[in-house]
Order: structure tokens, then C-alpha cells, then sequence
């Protein structure tokens, strides 16, 4: 029975038929933009860390993300058009990110990028973006993207930059005389992070006693804690990110080192102190683009934060994935403001766009596209002082936006 | 530089290796005996330690997760013996090991399922917490205790495969299996309880792990990459040899993060490589 039935199925698929599918088929893959041409849908891509050490930031900074778009289509969407957000994973790993990158752009026709999360992803994100002329705005961490060398009119920097964040730090923690050790993670974050920090040094009269490189990704820490004892230093400050943040902070206290020095690191992480106890990481200072519990001072925030609970049952939203948030929606303020998505238009939006999102004003400064925005310098709370599960900071300073604290547009290699 | 930077170090550098010595023990067993290369070592390691977190949870006692989560996560061991491996002796090496390799995939993505892919605190327990003078300097009481559980584990690992009949079983089960077997001994039940010792000892390491390491679905990689490393030079299937090698390893990372740290990592495999080249059996291996 089962065999007559697959074969008539067979007689009736005949061998016009499968040419002609065939045919239909091979056309939309070598012609997409026919299937496409009806469609007037904003398409943005999202290249993340879905999965790795990075998986707790990047799935935040998707959620934030989509709620951007959400947002955007409830109103009716961008000048009438639907946004769709396409995410795809990176694994954290360059080349991956490119090809996803290339494939949003030729397979999907996005008509921006935004996201990835790692300095190193990013510029390979960026080298892509770059040669095709495609519009990128990059929520993570990176000095270099903001020099000349690498720099793309199409580009767009959201996040922080090294210089803005070890520079916040540095001026609340460290005074004239401070001695300082440095526990770096020997990638290209850790290296901007260190040369961010000593910079601020060099300006405060901050003393390095020792620098140590880490490997990236290590588990165990231990084997560094006798020097960095040895150096006797007033701060100590970790320059390491995602769950090496983690593990090396309960090392060091492990080992007792919060008694002899202050533990500082330039962001401090809402998933990683998360991760580990309240009691590990209580009094430790770091800075942060975004905290939740802004939402006292700033009506954005509370805003943010009131749109994220109500869309992910009660969660609030975390420091890396708030880059999410805004990031997409400075494009999607800029592409209503440009009518469209026409790159220059939406570049010269971008330029002259004032956006208050999430955490009070921010612009991208023209020369290198950095979003200028404040930076918050944060202590982590001792558990009898916490009011909640998620009550894990508080704020000691939030720096408002100033171009001064970034590196001159001279001094990144712009013409003057 | 001073000494007692440098005894602190070479301290530091056994304390980290006793804990390599648990993690490649169990690979090291359970490649000699039953010549299975377990790439699910690394995540039993890891079920190991949400096992004893989530025992610890319950009982609010880190010393029941210490004691129970090891048996009951070897008994799991027992039973992908029983299901999956046995089906595959007599086989090429090739086809357990791409069994354990899946192996790894589903129990990682099945604990990120469970627990989630973040971290889980696992906090030290209150008696052990501090850190104890030694004289040179500081050091966790944590970590000495951990060492003191190695030792006690290998001395007993010691006995029982020395001085016990089911010592000697196992030992001439490793060396002829085949007369085992015309002696009457049923070597399937000894190769199902060796395979559970070696997951055993691979979740025990994991507990011991979690209140120095925070707990997450991918702790188990570097975890298998350092066992393999240390079985590696010490020999396939040397119990000694895993025992001498994960010492030297510790002693070798930690006097490498003195004076070149970034190297720390690296090192491990570097000294693999010279092993090889030197002794391609390994330091207590016996040659095919």
C-alpha cells in the first residue's frame, strides 16, 4: 500500500515540474531583491555571542534589542516602514562574525548593523561593514575602532570606550601617590583597558607597582596571587571581562588580597557578581554604561526599565545589554529623522541626532563617531545592605557626557 | 627575587596540581583498564559540581554535596557504561570516544537547559574559609584542604587496587582480559564499576572545584583539556604517572606565571610536547 502510494507520488512529480522549481528557485537565490521588492521592511542585523563565555551579556543585549523594535512597530514603525531585528550567533569568534556579517548584508539585504561583544569581534564586524558601505552601530568596548586606522564613516560606536571607562575608575579610585597592581587579561580588551587606566595614572600621579597578563579565559588564578601579594599595592585593579571577571575576584579574595588592597576593575559586571556571592565582590568599584537602579534619578531609565519588565516577565535589564537598547534605538530615531534608509541620510541624522534613551543625553561626536554619553562609577553592595536580589550596586559617581574625557580628535589621528 | 616568593610559588604550584592529579585520575583509570578515551570527562567533571551544588542546596550542608554527589553521579557513570559504551567493545578506540565527544554536547546543553548558562555562586564552606599563614605567606585553608582530600583519595585509590582481591582483578583485567575470562571472573561487572570510579572521581573533582571556580556549563572544557594534557605525560593509563605528571604540571604553570605569566596556559601543552618528542610513551608509560 505504502509503496503504490510513494509511487504515484513519483509519476506525478514529473521531470517539467522539478525544472520549473528548480528554475523559481535558482532565480530567488540569484535574485533575491525580486522576493524581496514588495517588502518595504527595515531589516537590521544582530551578530552576538549567543553561545560561549560571553552567552549571559549577549542574551540580555538581544532582549534589549528586541525591545527596541517592539517599541518602534507598536508606534507604527519608522515612518510607516516595520523593523525586523535578524539575530544571528557569532559564537565570539571573527571570523564567524564576518561571515554572518556578509551574509546578513547579501543574503538578508539588512539595511544596518548593529551589536557584537568583544573589542576583537567588533573590528572584524567593522572591516565588513566598512568595505560594503553598510551602516554599523558596535555596543562593545573599543578604543581602537575609534582611531583613524580603523575608522568607518559607517560606524557608529555606542558602547563605552576603554579611555571613558578606565578614566571614570581611575578618577574616583585613585589619588596622587596611589599604588596600583594590575591583574590584565593578555587580549586586546585587557590591553585597552591597562593603557585607559595608566593614562588616567599618568594624569593623577598614580603609581604602577606591577602589572600581570593573564591568559584569556584561565580558571584558576592562583598561581598569580603571591606576586601580586608581593607588590603591596593600595589598588588592586582586574582588567578582565565576562566570567574571568568572576573567577579571578574570588580568587584574590580567596586568597585575602581584599584586605591588603582596594579590588577595582573597569566594568563592573551585573551577571558576573551574579555568578559568584555578594560577600565576594562587596566593595569592589568598577564603571558601568547602565544600572537598573538609575531609575531613581532619571526618567529614561525608569522609562527602560518599566518597558523591560512588563516585556520579560519582572527581569530588569543588565549594563551590556542596555547597549542593545540604545543602540538600536539611536538608529531608528536617526532613520525616521532621514525618512528612510539611505546610508548618507542616515549618517548625517546620526551626526546631528540628541538621544535620551535609557541613561540621560548622549550624541556621537562627529569626528569618530563615539557616542558621548555619562559614565557611572559603581560599588557592589554588602549583602545586609541589599534590598533585593537585584539591589547589587551602588552608584558612587555618574559622570555626565563630556567630550573631555575622550582622546582629542587630533590625538586619534583626524585631521584637525 | 626572593624565596619566599618562591617557595609560596612552588606551594602554589602543588596545591594546583593536586587538583589536576583528581581530574586525571579518573581519565587515567578508565583509559588503562577499560582503553576507552572518555571525552565526557570534562562535563562529568561539571555535572559533578552542579550535582554537589544542588545536593549542598538541599541538605544546607556542603559536606553531604562532597559526599553524595560523587556516588550519585558515578552511578550515572555506571549506567552509560551499561547503555552506551558496552554495546561498543570490541570495536575500534574510535567509536567510544566519538560516543563520550556526543556525550559531552548533550549533558552541557542539557545543564544549561536546567540551571541556565550563567554562573552559579557556589560558596565556601564557613569552616574553611581564611586563609592560614604559612610561614612564607598566605594561603586559603580551602585549597590546603583539598589538597589533604587528593592525598587521602589517592592513598585509598592505593589500597584498594594494591592490597584488595578486587584490586588484583582489576589489575589482571587490564593486562588479559581474554584469561580473565577463561578464569571464570566476569570482567563485565568489573569494567562497569571501574568505569563508575573514574566518573567518580571526575564529579568529585568538580565539587572540590566549585567553591574555587564559579560553576557554569562550560567549566568542564579547559578541565578535559588539562586531564588529557597531565595522562598524556605521565603515561596512558599510569596512575602513578598521572599522580607524578599532575604535580610537575602545577609546579611548572605556577613557577611560569612568576616569571612569564602569560605563558601560564601554553606552558602545560609546551612541556607536552617536549615529553613526547623525549619519551613518547610518556614518563611512567610502557611502550606498545
Amino acid at each position: 500500500m505504502t509503496r503504490d502510494n510513494r509511487g504515484t507520488t513519483r509519476n506525478y512529480i514529473s521531470r517539467r515540474h522539478v525544472l520549473a522549481a528548480l528554475g523559481t528557485g535558482a532565480s530567488v537565490v540569484a535574485m533575491p531583491w525580486i522576493a524581496r521588492a514588495a517588502d518595504d521592511t527595515i531589516r537590521i542585523g544582530f551578530p552576538t555571542p549567543l553561545t560561549g563565555p560571553f552567552a549571559a551579556e549577549a542574551k540580555d543585549q538581544v532582549k534589549s534589542a528586541e525591545l527596541a523594535v517592539k517599541q518602534f512597530n507598536d508606534k507604527g514603525g519608522v515612518n510607516g516602514r516595520k523593523v525586523e531585528l535578524l539575530v544571528r550567533d557569532d559564537k565570539l569568534n571573527g571570523g564567524e562574525a564576518a561571515t554572518r556579517t556578509l551574509e546578513l548584508i547579501e543574503k538578508d539585504k539588512v539595511h544596518a548593523i548593529v551589536g557584537s561583544l568583544s573589542s576583537a569581534v567588533q573590528l572584524a564586524v567593522n572591516e565588513v561593514t566598512r568595505a560594503r558601505g553598510v551602516l554599523y552601530v558596535s555596543i562593545s568596548q573599543s578604543d581602537t575602532i575609534n582611531e583613524v586606522k580603523d575608522f568607518s564613516k559607517y560606524t557608529f560606536h555606542e558602547a563605552l570606550n576603554p579611555t571613558m571607562t578606565a578614566g571614570a575608575v581611575a578618577r574616583h579610585a585613585f589619588k596622587k601617590g596611589t599604588k596600583v597592581a594590575h591583574l590584565v587579561a593578555d587580549y586586546a580588551y585587557g590591553h585597552e583597558m591597562l593603557r585607559g587606566f595608566k593614562r588616567a595614572q599618568a594624569a593623577i600621579g598614580a603609581e604602577t607597582v606591577g602589572e600581570i597578563m593573564h591568559p584569556f579565559g584561565a580558571a584558576d588564578y592562583s598561581t598569580f596571587m603571591p606576586r601580586l601579594r608581593s607588590m603591596r599595592a593600595d589598588v588592586l585593579c582586574i582588567s578582565n571581562f565576562g566570567r574571568d571577571q568572576a573567577n579571578s575576584i574570588k580568587q584574590a579574595v580567596d586568597f585575602g588580597l581584599k584586605q591588603q588592597s582596594k579590588i577595582v576593575v573597569p566594568v563592573l559586571l551585573h551577571n558576573q557578581r551574579l555568578a559568584v556571592s555578594p560577600e565576594v565582590f562587596e566593595g569592589v568599584v568598577g564603571g558601568s554604561n547602565y544600572y537598573w537602579g538609575l531609575e531613581s534619578q532619571l526618567p529614561s531609565a525608569k522609562a527602560f526599565n518599566d518597558a523591560y519588565r512588563a516585556a520579560n516577565g519582572g527581569a530588569i535589564p543588565t549594563d551590556y545589554g542596555a547597549y542593545g537598547y540604545t543602540g538600536v534605538s539611536s538608529l531608528l530615531q536617526a532613520m525616521q529623522v532621514a525618512g528612510g534608509t539611505d546610508t548618507d541620510k542616515v549618517i548625517a541624522a546620526l551626526e546631528a541626532l540628541k538621544y535620551d534613551v535609557a541613561k540621560g543625553p548622549q550624541y556621537y561626536r562627529k569626528c569618530d563617531h563615539q557616542s558621548v554619553q555619562s559614565v557611572l562609577v559603581l560599588e557592589s553592595k554588602k549583602k545586609a545592605d541589599m534590598k533585593g536580589d537585584s539591589d547589587l550596586f551602588s552608584i558612587l559617581a555618574n559622570d555626565a557626557p563630556s567630550a573631555i574625557v575622550l582622546r582629542s580628535c587630533t590625538e586619534l589621528g583626524f585631521p584637525a | 627575587m626572593d624565596t619566599e616568593l618562591i617557595l609560596m610559588q612552588l606551594f602554589s604550584g602543588v596545591a594546583l596540581g593536586a587538583i589536576l592529579v583528581i581530574t586525571a585520575l579518573g581519565l587515567s583509570i578508565i583509559f588503562g583498564m577499560l582503553g576507552v578515551v572518555n571525552f565526557a570527562h570534562g562535563a562529568l567533571f561539571m555535572v559533578g559540581a552542579y550535582a554537589g551544588l544542588w545536593v549542598a542546596s538541599l541538605t544546607g550542608s556542603f559536606w553531604w554535596g562532597l559526599l553524595v554527589a560523587p556516588i550519585m553521579i558515578g552511578m550515572f557513570g555506571m549506567l552509560i557504561e551499561y547503555f552506551l559504551i558496552r554495546p561498543l567493545y570490541g570495536r575500534s578506540i574510535d567509536d567510544p570516544l566519538l560516543l563520550t565527544f556526543g556525550l559531552s554536547y548533550i549533558l552541557v546543553e542539557g545543564v544549561r537547559i536546567v540551571f541556565g548558562s550563567d554562573g552559579i555562586p557556589f560558596p565556601t564552606p564557613t569552616l574553611l574559609t581564611g586563609v592560614v599563614d604559612l610561614g612564607v605567606g598566605f594561603f586559603p585553608i580551602y585549597r590546603i584542604f583539598v589538597v589533604g582530600v587528593v592525598f587521602l583519595v589517592v592513598v585509598l585509590l592505593w589500597l584498594g587496587l594494591e592490597k584488595t582481591k578486587f584490586g588484583l582483578i582489576v589489575r589482571a583485567g587490564a593486562r588479559d582480559p581474554t584469561m580473565m575470562k577463561v578464569l571464570g571472573v566476569d570482567i563485565s561487572k568489573v569494567w562497569l564499576l571501574v568505569f563508575g570510579l573514574g566518573v567518580g572521581l571526575a564529579s568529585l573533582g568538580g565539587v572540590l572545584s566549585g567553591p574555587m571556580r564559579s560553576v557554569n556549563p562550560e567549566m568542564g572544557a579547559l578541565v578535559l583539556a588539562e586531564a588529557f594534557v597531565v595522562t598524556v605525560i605521565g603515561g596512558l593509563g599510569s596512575l602513578v604517572g598521572s599522580i607524578i605528571a599532575g604535580l610537575l604540571v602545577g609546579v611548572v604553570i605556577s613557577m611560569t606565571a612568576l616569571f612569564a605569566p602569560e605563558m601560564a596556559t601554553i606552558v602545560m601543552f609546551a612541556l607536552m610536547a617536549i615529553v613526547l618528542l623525549i619519551r613518547p610513551q610518556g614518563l611512567f608509560g610502557k611502550l606498545a
